[in-house]
């Protein structure tokens, strides 16, 4: 029995390579019908196509690629060399990476293992999962929960608007009384918004140089529009400040602020600058319970979170490398016990053609 | 054998510290379980050897310097448990344990655990005086830990340079909330500490009276800043240390001085 994934990703391929190989409706079927693979599971994300299989005979990775083009098709040979090919073990341990993780282009992002739930859940339903993927992918669900737990790879916001909402997160915990005024409605500002409106913000107010722009983000994100020139005004009341405006010089000064601020001081203000150039003049931060934030310290702190991330590679590694042995020991176990469940030990596991 | 419990409580907190240090340093921090766990059975042997110390001595255990450091050590330990879980301050742990080892292996390590020549049963309200007023002290100990913790939280997001720790800290608004909590139930229990001390009957040397009213007015004077809105939390948090060093110190240098602050 062979335990192989073909697949090609953002490691091996370029989006226009991998848009190609998106597979198709039919593919589970073809798979199984026309390949001769026992159990199958397709797994497409935006960064990667893979099949992940079991079969009694090797199939070479050209049939499968050829699969996964849309019909009509022919994959080019420059194509066929981005994709990868693991056997066995290093089967295992792939899926058990991908699944937490640890192979995304941002490293600990949680979205793969929905992805990966996903393809098992159609698979499951159409009877292309058979034994061994079932007990494969329901392991990778495990593995994949320790390492989110046991390490830190999910820890910190890796994208601006995550890292502002996170960092808004760690100065007022929740978000249900807090109160944000966007000042301009740009495209950044308004995803910010959203993202704080998701987390539980409920008083949203937007003003903007041209009032009807307001009114539309305002009805967007369920906020209320208000008048450009009561900005200062609404400083006094809200917890979490968005500027995005176009304009050419700073708008907040440490001369504007200390007057509104002044009988709110037991009150943080959290200021998120992601306007170019910049809306809040820097020395804004050295107030009194003001946290500035411009686009180059949120990116900043994406980044610490990445290193952060990646220094939690090796721990995560650790953990799967575990799982995977103790995967192989539960094949060895199941042929010892007489079940006809095929076996990591087995030779021919471990050896197929590509 | 009390000695004995004391010094396994003292290694248990020792043992939350090193895990502890060993964790952040290997940036596997976890929040919940083994601090918190090290914690509470540290003080279970701290209440068994404050029981067997109570029950040799017959009267509540504050007769030297030795039993009063100890009892400090038990109120903080003692608030914790019942703050840190309530208001996610799990990482209060972190910073709680190492104190109270501090506190315990000081004592222990110190020659002050001399036996008090008095013996006849001290007044009930100087017992309610002397161990109300240490709980208060483990209060405002923890209102300096979550000073700390809100300091140098503040300080990350000033500098926007954040480490593994970052996101294990609760959040500024909940810190500066449990700030407020733990000082006012540090004053409301030394208000009636001292309160109770004026109903002994007996007469209270000056320095003692002069030190309590002094911290009851500090910390009065920080909730009175705090309340009005007109004392950054910043500001705030910084008191809170400061008054507890200074209430710290003051309490080792009068307890030590004068035998007549022992039961």
């Amino acid at each position: 029995m062979n335990l192989f994934c073909v697949g090609l990703s953002h490691h091996t391929a370029n989006v226009e390579t991998r848009e190609r190989f998106i597979g198709h409706a039919a593919i589970d079927r073809i798979l199984r019908e026309a390949l001769g693979c026992s159990e199958a599971i397709f797994l497409t994300t935006c960064n990667r196509v893979e099949v992940y299989a079991a079969s009694e005979q090797p199939i070479p990775t050209q049939r499968i690629a050829q699969c996964l083009l849309a019909e009509g098709m022919m994959a080019e040979d420059d194509e066929i060399e981005a994709f990868y090919r693991h056997e066995a073990q290093q089967c295992v341990q792939h899926l058990f990476r991908v699944a937490s993780g640890l192979d995304s282009m941002v490293i600990g992002e949680t979205e793969i293992l929905g992805q990966v739930k996903k393809a098992y859940a159609a698979a499951r339903e159409s009877g292309a999962a058979g034994p061994l993927l079932h007990r494969l992918f329901q392991r990778a669900f495990r593995v994949a929960k320790q390492v989110r737990t046991k390490t830190g790879i999910t820890r910190g916001a890796v994208s601006i608007g995550s890292v502002a909402v996170d960092l808004a997160e760690q100065i007022f915990g929740h978000f249900v009384t807090r109160k944000v005024l966007l000042l301009g409605a740009g495209e950044a500002s308004e995803r910010t918004a959203r993202a704080l409106v998701k987390r539980g913000v409920r008083d949203i107010r937007v003003t903007n140089r041209s009032p009807e722009r307001a009114v539309a983000l305002a009805a967007l994100i369920e906020g209320r529009a208000v008048a450009m020139e009561d900005w200062e005004s609404h400083c006094r009341e809200v917890d979490i400040l968005i500027s995005s405006t176009a304009a050419a010089t700073p708008l907040v000064t440490r001369e504007k602020l200390a007057p509104l601020l002044h009988d709110r001081l037991d009150r943080p203000l959290f200021i998120i600058d992601i306007a170019v150039p910049r809306d809040v003049a820097p020395d804004v931060n050295e107030m009194e319970g003001v946290f500035l934030y411009d686009i180059d310290s949120l990116r900043s702190i994406a980044q610490q979170s990445l290193d952060l991330r990646r220094q939690q590679i090796a721990a995560g590694e650790e953990i799967i490398a575990r799982h995977v042995d103790d995967f192989s020991g539960w094949f060895v176990s199941a042929r010892e016990r007489g079940s006809n469940s095929p076996q990591l030990g087995d030779p021919a596991l471990r050896v197929s053609e590509s | 054998m009390d000695r004995g419990l004391l010094i396994i409580s003292t290694l248990f907190f020792f043992l939350a510290m090193v895990w502890t240090t060993v964790a952040i340093k290997a940036r596997r921090y976890r929040a919940a379980g083994f601090n918190f766990s090290a914690i509470a059975l540290g003080f279970v042997c701290q209440t068994a050897f404050l029981t067997v110390r109570g029950h040799a001595l017959g009267r509540c255990p504050l007769t030297n310097l030795f039993e009063v450091f100890i009892f400090l050590a038990w109120s903080v330990s003692l608030i914790y448990l019942l703050i840190g879980p309530a208001y996610r301050l799990s990482l209060m742990g972190a910073f709680t344990a190492p104190f109270v080892f501090g506190l315990q292996a000081f004592a222990l390590l110190s020659p002050i655990d001399v036996p008090h020549p008095r013996v006849a049963s001290p007044s009930p309200w100087l017992e309610m005086h002397a161990s109300v007023s240490l709980i208060a002290y483990g209060a405002f100990a923890l209102a300096c830990v979550a000073g700390l913790m809100y300091l140098l939280q503040e300080r990350q997001l000033k500098s926007r340079q954040i480490n593994s720790l970052f996101y294990h800290f609760p959040p500024l608004t909940d810190l500066f909330a449990a700030i407020t909590r733990l000082l006012w139930l540090g004053f409301v229990l030394l208000t009636f500490g001292i309160a109770a001390g004026f109903l002994t009957g007996q007469p209270l040397p000056y320095v003692k009276i002069a030190w309590s009213l002094g911290v009851w007015i500090f910390y009065a004077a920080i909730l009175l800043a705090r309340h009005l809105g007109t004392t950054a939390p910043r500001r705030i948090a910084t008191l809170c240390v400061v008054a507890f060093s200074a209430a710290l110190t003051l309490l080792w240098g009068i307890t030590f001085l004068s035998q007549t602050h022992s039961l």
